[in-house]
This record gives C-alpha cells, structure tokens and sequence, in this order.
C-alpha cells in the first residue's frame, strides 16, 4: 500500500517537474516520510565528517544494513542550516550552534539535544627546516593573524627581533569552515577576524603540502592532518603567555585542560523529533558507547569517560538546548561545559 | 626575371608559413595530449593497485584498504539512467518541433537562441535552481529523481542542439519525396528524418551523458551525501507491481563525490583510492564515448541513400 502511494506520488512529482500537472503538494511529503522512516540523516562539518563516517559505518556492520544511515559534508553552518528546516536527524558541527542559527531553529519548532562528541587539538605548524619557531604565545599568533597586521607585519623579524629577517607565508583555514571561526576567535579574539593576505583553502591536503614546502611557512589545521604528516611538518607548541611554558597537542594535553585556547570540542546535534524515532535513538546510543575508541582511531582526542557519561545522562534526563547560548567561546574546560545551564 | 625572382620568393615565404602553422598546430596538440598522458600515468601509478574486484563491491570505509565504490558507481549509473530517461524524450522532441514544425517567427528565434544560451551557463547555476525547485518547492529531497532531473536539465541543451544538427543533415528531397507520396508530416519523420538523424541524436545524447557524469558542483549543491553504506531499493520486486519506484527517492553518492571527499582525507592512503576511483571514472566516460562512435558507426552503415 505504501509502496503504491510511493509509486503514485513520485510519478506525480516528475510529471509536475516536467511543468505538465502543476498540482501535488500532499505527494512529495509522503515521498519523504517514506524514506525518513528508514534512514538517518546526518549532515554538517568536514572537521566531525570522519568520526561520524566511522561509527556509522560500525553501526551499519553491526546491524547488517538494516538500519541506514547516511552521512554529508556540507561544513558546520551549511548542516545547521538543513539541520534548522527540519531536514537533518542529526547535525555536527566543529563549534557551537550561533545566534542566528538558535533562531531559525526555534523559528522552525526544532528542539535539539547539543552533545559534545571529542576533542580536536587545532595545531599551528611550520616546516621542519623551521629552527627558530617552536613555541609560539598566543600574543605573537595575533600579531601575526590579526587583520591590522596585513601588508605591515610580513617578516618573521618584526614578531621576534632574534628570529631571521625573511618574509613568512600563511597557510589556514577558509572562510566558511567552523574551524576558521574558532582559530580567529581564539587567536585574535574575534571570530572571522583574519587577515586576508594568506593562502585559504577547505582542503586541509593543500595547506599541509603548501607548508611542507616553504621553509618559511606558518599554517594551522585539525590535528588528524599533522598526525598522518608528522614527517612533513613540525608542531608549534603553544604558550598562553610570555614566559609559560609551550605545551604541544598532544591527548595529554587536551585532556588535562593545557593545549588552551587551541583545543576545541566537536559536537552533534540531535533532533528531538528525530530521536523518538527508534532507529535514531538507537544511532545515538551506539554513537556514545563506540565514539571514545572510534575517535582515537581516525586521530581525534576522545572526551574523559566521566564525560561521556554525564552526556548519556542529559540525554536521559531530557536536557536539551545550548549551553553556550549562541556566543562564541573558547578554552571552555568539558567539566564546565556539561555543567552548565542550557538554552534553546 | 625580376618577377620570377620576387614570385619565388612569395612562394618560399607561402611555404614557409605553411610550415610554421603546422609546427604550431602540432605544438599545441603535444602539449594538450602530453598533460593529458602525464596526469594519467601519475593516475595509473598512482590507484593501479587499488583495483581489484572488492574495490567495485565494498562501500566506503574509513579504512583506506577495505574501502570501495559500491554506493559511487552504482549511484552514478542510476542518477545517468533517469537522466536520460528524461532528456533524451525531451530533448528529441523539442529538436524535432523545432526544426520540423516550428513556425519561422520571433518566438521561435528566441527559444532557439535561449537554448543555445542555456548550453553555455554554468552547472553550478542548475544544481541552485534544482535546490529550490525539485528540493524545497517539490520536497523531493536529495534524491536520485533530483540528480537524474537536474543533470537532464543540465544536458537538455546539447541534446536538443545535437538533435537539430542531425535533423539538418537530412537532405530535403527526402522529405519532398515522402510528402509526394503523400505521407504526413509526422509520417514523413517517423519513417525518415528521425531514423536517419538517429546515429547524430545518439552521439548528441551520450556526449551530454559524458557530460553529466563527471558533474560534481550540481549535485553537491541539491545535497548528495559523501558516506552511504546502502544501495537503492532495487527496482524490481517479487511481489505484485513487480517495479517498485522507491530507488528514485533514495538519497545516493556518485563518483565524483567519492574522488573528492578521499582527496581531502588526511590519510596518505585514501589519495591511492581517489586516483583508483579516477581511473574508473574516465574509464566510464571513455567507454560511453567508445559506445557512441559504435553506435554511429553501425546505424550509418544501414543507411543508402
């Protein structure tokens, strides 16, 4: 019988697309409950892509392809976007949800649950035939990628006078992505606030060979990338302030709360709607009891079990909404995040 | 003597230039086809040893060695079947009114030169206008229907403009000889103009199709996912219709989103994949291309006249 409807209203959807029967609305809607009700739809950033890739291709092993998922990359704020009309079960994203995006969300009547997934260490890396970068403040990364500083600050020389008098190239995230928004937040305390002069790229390969071939460049990325290049690229500890001590990105460190402001939470996003669906609350469980060894596998920090837990819990107890209410924020510790009061 | 002298001279310049452009003309071959082969050797080096039968039958992994293209030929294959399905009958039958009925007026002048526009406008635009018409304003999702309809849309013009150049090939006295026997116009093309423009449609039609799958920008932007670990419902069913149309809704990859999600992947290992899932592209868009100069070949050779 659904099959039938199915069949009707698909045929009914191409002829109005050929412009000959300009009718059906009813129809296309029951086209979309119809594979709504099988498959889970996961959409949003490039950053979360490979551990969500991973765990849904576990959770579809395990139940013999009974259960679909399917998994897009359309970047943090193109997933909140679909995710807000209601197209989405589950959105990631590699920063919190914005204002804006709270809005339409809210202006759509979709009510989510916001759940911290892993840890990414952003790392800041130079070539390897770099002798004199190896730890760098947070102070001399703003000199050198706050907006003011494009077309006056351009040689290593006027950030340290001990470094050499050469002229440095930039490598670093584009425009659109989430991770762009955090490193110009936590750099320069702006988010988007980046000088422009640099090479951009979404493809994170372009920015590691770009580095890996100019003694005197500068680039930041996700960790996965300079883990599986580490013969490539030197790391660049980072130091909070003049005269701490550098710390390089490491598990170690992202768990302990050092590699500040750089380390930065992943998160989905679950529909409330979506979860009352079995298929997808039984994703989500399996999403948090595989997730910490996934992640380490695809090289992402995973969180502290206790953390893990405490996420379980909100979603028992129903708690749902952003604890960040649409601001930007950075160096936030995980103890504190899932401590915190929430907003829709 | 003078003049003899000075018309040699004319002629050894003529020949010289002759020359000169041939150089010129093999230059700028060699250097087309020497990066074309250079680029595919790197590619061969590159995924040669990638395929083997399991790259065709396993999805996509997170492991380079065990991933494969299963959900990324077999999306691709049945996006280019609806596609077909839709622009080839539509295609056709606007190049036939068009050059057949189609009254000489204004009108008419000004849908020929929109479609000619219309060849030359980025893809990019039809996957935006197929997000807000087959995906929000139809609700059809991101579906196979939609990528089938919108790279129809896409191939639609160099169907319709290929199908006008083979009807033009027909000599006219072919079609006076059929109206002298009194056949209609829609006799008239049924029986002649459209058996005898059909090698030149075919080619029109599979060169669009070539087009079409190698598309990345239109599709990306209705919505296809990157990691599906299913295929389409098949069409088929052992029960009572017997087809079942539930595959047009499936949501699907293709193949140039394969290529280019594992050529952003960290891990050195999945570029080895995305030049393998190369090879096989251009093999496909090779072996249509092949296909078409065969059909054209053979459907040639049944004409006399």
């Amino acid at each position: 019988m659904l099959r039938l409807s199915l069949l009707s209203s698909l045929l009914l959807g191409g002829l109005t697309a050929c412009g000959s029967q300009p009718e059906p609305t009813a129809a296309p809607a029951s086209t979309e409950t119809a594979t709504a009700a099988q498959v889970i739809q996961l959409d949003g950033s490039s950053t979360v892509y490979p551990i969500s890739e991973a765990v849904a291709e576990e959770f579809q092993t395990q139940n013999q392809g009974k259960l679909k998922v399917t998994v897009g990359v359309s970047g943090t704020g193109g997933g909140f976007k679909k995710f807000c009309r209601g197209e989405l079960d589950i959105a990631s994203a590699s920063r919190p949800i914005q204002k804006s995006e709270m809005e339409a969300c809210a202006a759509a009547g979709i009510k989510y649950y916001e759940l911290p997934i892993a840890y990414d260490a952003l790392t800041v890396v130079v070539n390897p035939g770099n002798t004199f970068l190896s730890t760098a403040t947070i102070e001399q990364l703003k000199q050198i990628w706050a907006p003011e500083s494009q077309g006056s600050i351009t040689r290593w020389n006027q950030i340290d006078p001990s470094w050499p008098d050469a002229e440095f190239k930039l490598y670093g995230a584009g425009s659109d992505s989430g991770t762009f928004d955090y490193f110009t937040e936590a750099v320069v305390g702006k988010a988007k606030a980046s000088r422009g002069d640099y090479t951009a790229s979404e493809d994170d390969n372009t920015l590691v060979q770009g580095v890996a071939q100019d003694v005197n460049a500068l680039g930041y990325f996700g960790y996965a990338y300079y883990a599986e290049n580490q013969d490539k690229l030197k790391a660049v500890a980072i130091a909070t302030a003049s005269g701490a001590p550098g710390v390089l990105p490491s598990d170690q460190s992202v768990i302990d709360g050092s590699y500040v402001p750089l380390a930065r939470p992943l998160f989905i996003y679950v529909s409330e709607k979506s979860l009352a669906r079995a298929e997808v609350k039984a994703f989500v469980d399996f999403y948090f009891a595989n997730v910490a060894d996934l992640a380490r596998e695809v090289r992402y920090v995973p969180l502290p079990p206790e953390a893990y837990e405490l996420v379980k819990k909100h979603l028992a107890d129903g708690k749902m909404g952003t604890v960040f209410h649409g601001e930007p924020a950075t160096a936030v510790t995980i103890e504190d995040l899932l401590s915190r009061e929430a907003s829709l | 003597m003078a003049i003899a002298a000075g018309l040699r001279q004319t002629i050894a310049r003529a020949k010289r230039n002759d020359v000169l452009f041939v150089a010129l003309g093999v230059a700028a071959l060699l250097f087309a086809a020497c990066t074309f082969v250079a680029l595919f050797i790197d590619m061969v080096g590159d995924g040669a040893a990638r395929l083997n039968g399991d790259f065709f039958t396993q999805f996509a992994s997170r492991r380079a060695e065990r991933a494969g293209i299963l959900a990324a030929w077999v999306g691709s294959f049945v996006v280019m079947l609806v596609t077909a399905l839709f622009a080839v009958p539509l295609g056709v039958s606007a190049g036939i009114y068009l050059e057949e009925y189609a009254p000489r007026n204004r009108m008419t002048a000004l849908i020929e030169i929109n479609i000619n526009n219309l060849a030359g406008v980025p893809s990019i635009v039809y996957g935006l206008l197929a997000l807000g018409l087959f995906v929000h304003t139809f609700g059809l999702g991101a579906s196979v229907l939609t990528a089938g309809l919108t790279l129809a849309l896409l191939i639609l013009p160099v169907v319709i403009v290929a199908t006008r150049e083979a009807i033009r090939s027909v000599p006219g006295a072919i079609r006076e000889a059929a109206y002298a026997l009194g056949a209609t116009r829609w006799q008239m093309v049924q029986h002649h103009v459209l058996p005898y423009s059909l090698p030149g449609i075919l080619t029109g039609v599979i060169i669009g199709l070539s087009r079409a799958i190698g598309e990345t920008a239109p599709i990306v932007t209705i919505g296809a996912v990157s990691f599906i670990a299913f295929l389409p419902p098949s069409p088929v069913s052992s029960s009572f219709p017997f087809l079942n149309f539930d595959w047009l809704a499936s949501p699907f990859t293709a193949m140039p989103i394969q290529i280019f999600n594992w050529t952003s992947r960290p891990e050195e290992a999945f570029q080895a994949n995305a030049s393998a899932a190369a090879l096989v592209l251009v093999a496909m868009t090779l072996l249509m291309n092949a296909l078409a100069i065969w059909l054209r070949y053979r459907l040639r050779r049944n004409l006399n006249w």
